[in-house]
């Protein structure tokens, strides 16, 4: 017998199952609705209620955030926050149509842009999110050709550009328009929620333990867009 | 991992003797509790939430085999591969294949307590390959050669002057002047060793925190970030999970997640949670090559359908050893596995047997800390009792206590003579102590006597007391 069907036979022991006893039916009901928990009302928001909930709740984990009005501005955003925290204009950006299209060269023409997944050398990555969850700040990243998951942990610095119509109350919101996004989950999806920090020496909090040491949103577009 | 839970008592006396432990110690007292109640404190629907979870994991473990069969057939779907193992024998040797199949020479570590469970650290150096640690905690215990003394903080007991002497001995590569007091100075240079081990590792191996059997997705939920470089950058990513960290979907390890993070170290949620589903898609710019999960029983099976079966439910969130005050005295290692504080008292005896681990479930107050504060709501203590009943029956209690024992039951069944004995003794002992009010040593009594003064008796007992009393009453 293989070591699979020894260890769901222990099981089936365990909890005495019975071939025709509705536990499938159960299980499949399950997984077919996925029915949610209680979720928090403190995400239970609109529009610019709900953008400042986000912003409240990722400046409580130590991530930064600047709101432009529209996508245009993002580029001069960026430039002056590295030029903030003294980084050289130097980065490295995600692959995707949605940063590919900005106006890098005309409102930031010093920075200096490579596309691609991160190298061990890379300081300043800069990707898309495809949600933030409010309810604690949360970004939502995934995997896939237009956004390397090494841009999210190799570089010191992560800038996040993140839509105002992409911020959702509650982590259950985000997994609905993931999963309308298309099939099954891609390979690395990554709830992001503030820098990398570590409290393992004398439970003092250290950001930049492994991941970045800064996390930086650039929230595109107001309340309006979000409602 | 060898277990030294047998010699718990010796353990614990040494622990207790220990300056730069019992300093280390307090920052758990300080750094967990408060932290925890300000994080429910935000949150109205945590009590909800807590019920809910319990609900999620009952359901689940009711029905284990046919979403155990769910998540395999998913991890299949997506082009990873399910190794079912039967215990920790067959676990390294499934881990080794994959190593080997790749010419491994280094392989990173994310944070497993189940790799401990397997010592899978020694075994893989025995093979030749050198297995690297990469959360900090884990990290500062794989260069002091020691195990986890904390499932979520594994080297809560070491001090940072501890940690400072470790890296000027190791990292001999730097500079000796440099400045490494500082907490700051120590996670830097950490970071700065370690980003190249990511680079070089050819295998990355996590933990997971959940599996999802909608999705075939492993899940691992960390502060640090080094799970996600340790599984992103290598050729493969090894998980290795026990079978009760499956859910069955995504909205229930969002459930749990937010009782998760609250109750372990106190945030609202941890940095990085990340749920991984199988290998690097074909158009993907980066990701393992291969993804295998290393499922594990080792004992779990049997604790279904038994009076531990609720320990299944447990998500390793350290609370209860956070507020568990002999966890505090003693720390993690008296505890001699795996698992300390009161889930390693219980779940120790259920994976390495009552033989070796029954000292475990006795080191309990029955304070009860340790069930108010489990978000699974695992009742821990009745589970304690459980397995002091078992010792008992097996006979493996001291001769001492079982003898204490039986002479108390002989009384107990005979309420007459056991008020009688008492009465009896109490007011001896009432006399004898009457002129300090307290007895510095006492026949029979020395483990008490040894460490404290015993308070003499008021010379009556409270039945006697309690039966005057509701005599008056009566007559009022």
């Amino acid at each position: 017998m293989s070591g699979r069907d020894s260890i769901l036979g222990a099981v089936r022991r365990s909890l005495q199952r019975r071939p025709d006893d509705g536990a499938a039916a159960a299980v499949a009901a399950r997984l077919g609705e996925h029915p949610r928990g209680p979720v928090p009302q403190r995400g239970q928001l609109q529009g610019e209620a709900l953008l400042a909930l986000f912003v409240a709740q990722a400046e409580g984990v130590a991530a930064t955030v600047a709101r432009v009005a529209e996508a245009a501005e993002v580029p001069a955003a960026v430039a002056d926050y590295l030029k903030g925290v003294n980084l050289p204009p130097k980065l490295r950006m995600a692959p995707h149509p949605d940063l590919q299209s900005l106006p890098w060269k005309e409102r930031a023409p010093l920075l200096e842009i490579a596309e691609g997944r991160a190298e061990a050398e890379d300081a300043v990555s800069v990707t898309t999110a495809f949600a933030g969850v409010a309810e604690t700040g949360t970004l939502v990243l995934h995997s896939g050709p237009q956004s390397p998951t090494t841009l999210n942990f190799l570089p010191e610095t992560h800038v996040v550009v993140l839509r105002a119509d992409q911020v959702v109350g509650a982590y259950e919101e985000a997994w609905d328009r993931l999963r309308a996004a298309g099939e099954g989950l891609p390979r690395t999806v990554n709830f992001v929620t503030g820098p990398s920090r570590t409290g393992d020496i004398e439970q003092q909090i250290q950001l930049g333990a492994h991941g970045p040491r800064r996390l930086h949103v650039v929230l595109v577009g107001d309340g309006r867009a979000s409602a | 991992m060898q277990s030294t839970s047998h010699a718990f008592k010796d353990n614990a006396h040494r622990a207790l003797g220990d300056p730069e432990l019992q300093r280390a110690m307090g920052h758990v007292r300080s750094g967990f509790i408060d932290k925890r109640l300000d994080a429910i404190g935000k949150l109205p629907e945590f009590e909800e939430l807590r019920d809910r979870a319990k609900a999620i994991k009952d359901h689940t473990l009711a029905h284990l085999d046919l979403y155990l069969e769910r998540y395999e057939a998913k991890v299949t779907e997506n082009g990873g591969k399910v190794h079912w193992c039967a215990d920790a024998e067959e676990a390294r040797q499934a881990v080794l294949r994959i190593c080997r199949s790749l010419g491994a020479k280094t392989v990173t570590k994310g944070k497993s307590m189940v790799s401990e469970e397997i010592a899978l650290n020694d075994f893989l150096q025995e093979q030749g390959i050198e297995p690297v640690e990469t959360d900090l905690g884990e990290y500062i215990i794989q260069i002091r050669h020691e195990p986890p003394s904390h499932i979520i903080a594994p080297a809560v007991h070491v001090t940072k002057e501890q940690v400072e002497a470790d890296f000027r001995r190791v990292h001999g590569h730097l500079p000796p002047e440099r400045p490494l007091s500082e907490p700051t100075q120590l996670v830097s240079e950490a970071r700065e060793v370690l980003r190249q081990r990511y680079l070089e590792a050819d295998v990355g191996i996590t933990g997971a925190n959940f599996l999802i059997a909608e999705t075939g997705s492993s899940v691992i939920v960390t502060n640090e970030g080094n799970g996600d470089l340790t599984q992103t950058l290598p050729k493969a990513h090894i998980v290795i999970a026990s079978l009760e960290k499956v859910v069955p979907t995504l909205e229930d390890a969002s459930s749990i997640l937010r009782v998760l993070a609250r109750s372990a170290t106190g945030q609202e949620f941890s940095a990085y949670t990340t749920f991984s589903t199988g290998p690097r898609r074909r158009d993907d710019p980066d990701g393992p090559g291969e993804y295998h999960v290393i499922l594990l029983d080792n004992g779990r099976s049997s604790m279904l359908g038994t009076e531990f079966e609720e320990m299944l439910r447990c998500i390793r969130c350290g609370a209860c050893m956070n507020h568990c005050p002999v966890y505090h005295a003693v720390g993690g290692h008296a505890y001699g596995w795996v698992y300390p504080g009161p889930m390693g008292a219980v779940l120790t005896p259920s994976l390495i047997g009552v033989h070796e681990a029954g000292h475990l479930p006795n080191a309990s107050t029955f304070c009860g800390r340790c069930e108010s504060v489990c978000p699974m709501r695992i009742p821990l203590p009745k589970m304690m009792r459980h397995w002091r009943e078992r010792e008992f029956e097996l006979h493996q209690s001291p001769a001492k206590a079982r003898v204490g024992v039986e002479l108390w039951a002989f009384f107990a069944k005979r309420p007459r003579l056991y008020r009688l004995a008492t009465g009896l003794a109490i007011g001896l002992l009432g006399r004898l102590g009457r002129r300090r009010g307290r007895f510095s040593s006492l026949p029979l009594a020395g483990g008490w006597t040894a460490h404290r003064e015993l308070p003499a008796p008021a010379g009556r007992s409270f039945q006697a007391l309690w039966a005057e009393r509701n005599q008056g009453k009566d007559r009022a």
